[in-house]
Formats: C-alpha cells, sequence, structure tokens
C-alpha cells in the first residue's frame, strides 16, 4: 500500500485520497479564444516529468496540492493550497 | 526416415523460412515509415502493402514487436458503444475480425461468443436500453436483457438477489467476441514482411526534422530516415512521439491492469463485465480466466503492478463467481493507456502535412487493430481522410464536437 502525506491529517493510504489532476491557469473568460478554452478543458500535463496536481482526502474532504514524479511515482511533498495562491 | 517424407524435405517447393525477417539495414528513405510495431503500424503496414500496392515502408519499432499493449491487452472485442460515429467505425472492426483468420492466412482465433455487460442499479439499465437502442439502429446486435435472461445466459453468476449488488439486467451483445493478440500482431507482420515491408525491431524514433508544414526525417538510435509520410501509432508512447513533432495531443496516460489465473476447464463461455464492480472477466482458449477493470486512479508512466489493484480485481471477480475464491493467480501486469478526454481516438490529420496520427486507443484499442489500419493506410494512400473517420479528427477538441464513449468504455474495454 503506497503512503501519500496529507499536510492535514499526516501519511495515509493513498486509496483514502482522490486525484483531482495537475494544476492548471484558470484562463480570463472575457478574453480567451475557443482554442484557448479548449486547450485548458482538454489538454493537462503529461510530460515525463514531475507535476503538481490537486488531491484530495476523502473522508476530511479536504483539497491539496503534492508534487509527484510521473514516472518513478515518487510523492516529492504535499502542501497546503494556500502556498499556490501566496505564491501567484 | 521414411523415403516419402524425405521427398517433402528435399522438394524445390520446400523453403526453411521465418515468418518475418530478421531487422535488415536502416535504408536512407521510405515512402511511408510507420512508428510503433504493435497491432495498429503492423496492420497499416499490411493494409498499404497489400491494397494500396505501397512497398517502401518502414515499421519503426523500440523494443520487440507488438511488445506495447498490444501484447497487455484482454482482448475484448465489440461495437456495443453510444454514439453513431463510434458505432460505424467498430461495427467495421468486429466484420474485420470475423475474416481476419482467412485474411491473414494464420489463425487469430477469433471466438465471437457474445459479450454480456450486467446492471446492478436501475440508472445502469436506463443506460443500457439507450446503447441497445443506436446498436440496433446501426444494424448491431445488441439487446437488454431481464434477469432470466442474464441467469440463461450465464447460469454460474451471482445473481445477489436481495443483495445490494443484485443483478437487474444485463446488456447482451451477440456481436462481442476475443481474439488471440499475439497471433493477430504476428498475422499482420507476417503478411506485411512478405510483401516487403521492413519491419525494425529495436529502433526508436527520437526526434523529428520538420521544416515547415512537413516531416523531412525521423532520427533514430540507427540513424536518420527520410520519409515521405508518417504515422504515428506508438500506443501509450502517443504522447511523447508526437510532442517530438511539436504536436501536443489532448492525452493523459494512465496504467491499467489485468491478471489471469491458473487454467480451469471451460465453464465460462461468455465475456462478462460489471459496471458497478469495474471488473470483466473471459476464459482464454488456454483456460486461464483473464480479470480486468477500470484504469489505474491517477496518471503514471510506470508498469509496476499494484496490490491494490489486485485485490479489487479479485474482490469483483470472487463476488460474481464465489467459487473463484479458492483459484491461484498466475499473472499480473500493467500496461500504460493513451488517454483521451472522451474516450474515443484520434485517427486522421495533424497540423503537419504528411504526419498521421493513429493515437489516443487507450484501454480501447485492440478491437480497432484491423480498422484502424485498413482505414489510416486509406488515408495515407489517398492523402485524404474518409467519411468513416472523419469524427475522431484532433480538430474536434478545438471545436468542441466530443465523441463521449466514457459510460460504454470504462467498465469493458
Ligand atoms: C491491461 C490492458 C487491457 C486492455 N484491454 C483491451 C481490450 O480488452 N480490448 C481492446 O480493444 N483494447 C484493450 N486495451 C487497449 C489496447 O491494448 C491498445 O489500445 C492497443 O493494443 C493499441 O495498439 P497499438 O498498436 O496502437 O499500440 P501498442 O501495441 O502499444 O504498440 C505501440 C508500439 O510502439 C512502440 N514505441 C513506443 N515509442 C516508440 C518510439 N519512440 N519509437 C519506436 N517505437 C515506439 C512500443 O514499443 C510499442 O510496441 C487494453 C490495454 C491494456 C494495457
Amino acid at each position: 500500500m503506497k503512503l501519500l502525506t496529507c499536510p492535514m491529517n499526516g501519511p495515509r493510504n493513498i486509496d483514502e485520497f482522490q486525484s483531482f489532476g495537475p494544476v492548471r491557469a484558470r484562463p480570463d473568460p472575457n478574453a480567451t479564444a475557443d482554442r484557448d478554452w479548449s486547450r485548458h478543458l482538454f489538454r493537462a500535463e503529461n510530460r515525463k516529468g514531475i507535476v503538481v496536481e490537486w488531491w484530495r482526502h476523502v473522508p476530511s474532504n479536504y483539497f491539496f496540492l503534492a508534487e509527484r514524479n510521473l514516472v518513478s511515482n515518487e510523492i516529492i511533498r504535499t502542501f497546503d493550497a494556500s502556498e499556490l495562491r501566496d505564491r501567484a | 526416415m521414411p523415403l516419402r517424407l524425405l521427398k517433402y524435405g528435399l522438394s524445390r517447393d520446400y523453403r526453411v523460412s521465418g515468418d518475418i525477417q530478421a531487422t535488415p539495414e536502416l535504408k536512407p528513405a521510405y515512402d511511408v515509415v510507420i512508428i510503433g510495431g504493435g497491432g495498429h503500424g503492423l496492420s497499416c503496414a499490411h493494409h498499404l502493402a497489400k491494397y494500396h500496392g505501397i512497398k517502401s515502408v518502414a515499421v519503426l519499432e523500440k523494443g520487440y514487436l507488438a511488445g506495447g499493449n498490444t501484447a497487455r491487452n484482454t482482448t475484448t472485442i465489440r461495437s456495443n458503444y453510444i454514439t453513431p460515429e463510434g458505432i460505424a467505425f467498430y461495427k467495421e472492426g468486429v466484420e474485420l475480425f470475423e475474416r481476419l483468420s482467412q485474411e491473414l492466412d494464420f489463425n487469430v482465433m477469433f471466438s465471437q461468443r457474445g459479450q454480456l455487460t450486467l446492471a446492478h442499479t436501475e440508472a445502469t439499465m436506463r443506460s443500457f436500453h439507450m446503447r441497445a437502442e443506436m446498436g440496433k439502429h446501426m444494424g448491431t446486435r445488441t439487446e437488454v436483457v431481464d434477469q432470466k435472461g442474464v441467469e440463461e445466459l450465464c447460469p454460474l453468476l451471482n445473481m445477489d438477489y436481495g443483495g445490494p449488488l443484485e443483478i437487474l439486467g444485463g446488456l447482451w451483445h451477440a456481436d462481442g467476441g476475443t481474439a488471440r493478440h499475439d497471433a493477430v500482431a504476428w498475422g499482420y507482420a507476417a503478411q506485411a514482411s512478405r510483401r516487403g515491408v521492413e519491419i525494425h525491431q529495436r529502433t526508436e524514433v527520437q526526434g523529428f526534422e520538420v521544416t515547415g508544414d512537413r516531416v523531412l526525417a525521423v532520427r533514430t538510435n540507427r540513424g536518420r530516415v527520410a520519409c515521405g509520410q508518417v504515422m504515428i501509432a506508438t500506443g501509450g508512447m502517443n504522447y511523447d512521439v508526437a510532442l517530438m513533432a511539436g504536436v501536443e495531443l489532448p492525452i493523459r496516460c494512465y496504467p491499467l491492469q489485468a491478471m489471469v489465473t491458473q487454467p480451469l476447464k471451460p465453464w465460462l463461455d461468455t465475456l462478462v463485465s460489471s459496471v458497478s464492480l469495474h471488473t470483466y472477466l473471459v476464459q482464454s482458449s488456454r483456460g486461464e480466466v483473464v480479470i480486468g477493470g477500470g484504469s489505474d486512479p491517477y496518471q503514471l508512466y510506470s508498469t509496476r503492478s499494484t496490490l491494490d489493484m489486485k485485490e479489487h480485481l479479485a474482490e469483483g471477480a470472487v463476488h460474481l463467481f464465489p467459487f473463484l475464491q479458492g483459484v491461484r493467480l498466475l499473472r499480473q501486469w500493467a500496461g500504460i493507456t493513451d488517454m483521451t478526454p472522451d474516450y474515443s481516438p484520434i485517427m486522421g490529420a495533424s497540423p503537419l502535412a504528411n504526419l498521421w496520427l493513429d493515437c489516443g486507443w487507450g484501454t480501447w484499442g485492440f478491437k480497432a487493430t484491423p480498422v484502424a489500419g485498413k482505414r489510416m493506410a486509406q488515408t495515407i494512400a489517398e492523402g485524404r481522410v474518409p467519411d468513416i473517420l472523419k469524427p475522431f479528427a484532433l480538430e474536434r477538441f478545438d471545436t468542441f464536437r466530443l465523441l463521449n464513449e466514457m459510460g460504454a468504455t470504462a467498465a469493458s474495454h
């Protein structure tokens, strides 16, 4: 069983979590062409490397972020979503 | 040795030959370069050589022949999809399977035993009614059966009457079946090879030379190869390979796992799958029960099997057929699948004029090996996408004309 360290609940079995896929910047709805909407909706990060992605701890319904290696499946770190906001 | 036997051995008609030539030297150029020596690439090569007279074809395979998802799939063949475009395409695919052993002069062990998909909820029953009506409209054999019908088709099933997973009915698809995956790939390879197609194993495409809107050549670990036309059919690596040519596909990679039990006497003569349990079973001609299910829960490029999935599939299988509880598992494995947002493939043109896509086959592409090869060969030979492939164009994502097959795909590929 693989462990994922939740920033709020600590290390838990990964089957307690749900993946919501790579973080993507939300386009400005008033200034975005159809093509860019299509990109936003349908093209997510899939390169062989490290992704930053949304996860949810299902029992506590807590959403957070994880940096994970898409090839080795190593979870490099997990952090609270406020960090993403502070960075922006 | 009896003389009569020796007569045959010494006869001029008797040739000692393997089915597929050893990898030859790479030529500097080919009319058509096919990247990926899985079922799809080999099928396209066969159709180019046999039906379009194009002989200067090289299939470049980074590993060994058909060692990708073609080798790993659970061989469900069916056409009970939900969109008219999808059904029309997969129907042609099933029809080609019906004649495939003759076409390839090789027994692909196609067994059209029918597929039974189970519903444990009213919502699933409603979706089955829709699929059955679409299927009938499109001329396939797809119908809804009630509990009695399920029991007749598959008497050993645990119906779970009164329980939380009571089987309420099923979708019976008499056209469904299974075939031997290696035989399909090797049959195409042998036919293509016989007609002069070169199959280059251990030849990895590592980059593209692009000028303007054309691919001039591909770079491989064995040197540069100039090409008139290029097709990408690299299974789980489609996103990666297309990106090398500057084309970003709407694909995310997920592992898909399966496992088999020890061989048992024949007892399961249909394909069975359960939507709610995310489990499906088929008994191979050797007697092993092949058990598959849904994709892994998150994006990954690793083919390591997981205990989670083993437990999940075992739970589903034992629920449906409780007597399987004491049976041993022989193997478990995974393949990397190139999933599209709408669970339909991406076939046809790319932004580059001579680069063609046979991608996005995710968890459902084995059944399309003959038809995708046939139609992609036609596309490359004529330089024009035939009507049957048009709905699967890459542009559908920019025009928001998706072909949503998720509900008809996720439980049984
Ligand atoms: C566990 C599992 C179960 C499945 N079950 C079913 C099923 O029941 N029914 C169904 O219809 N489909 C099923 N599928 C899906 C099906 O296996 C695939 O869609 C199909 O086999 C794709 O065939 P392909 O020839 O396009 O790809 P592959 O067979 O994967 O072949 C692609 C080839 O390209 C090669 N390659 C990759 N990169 C390069 C490069 N850079 N240069 C050269 N060569 C390269 C690879 O080595 C590989 O051999 C399943 C898949 C899995 C993993």
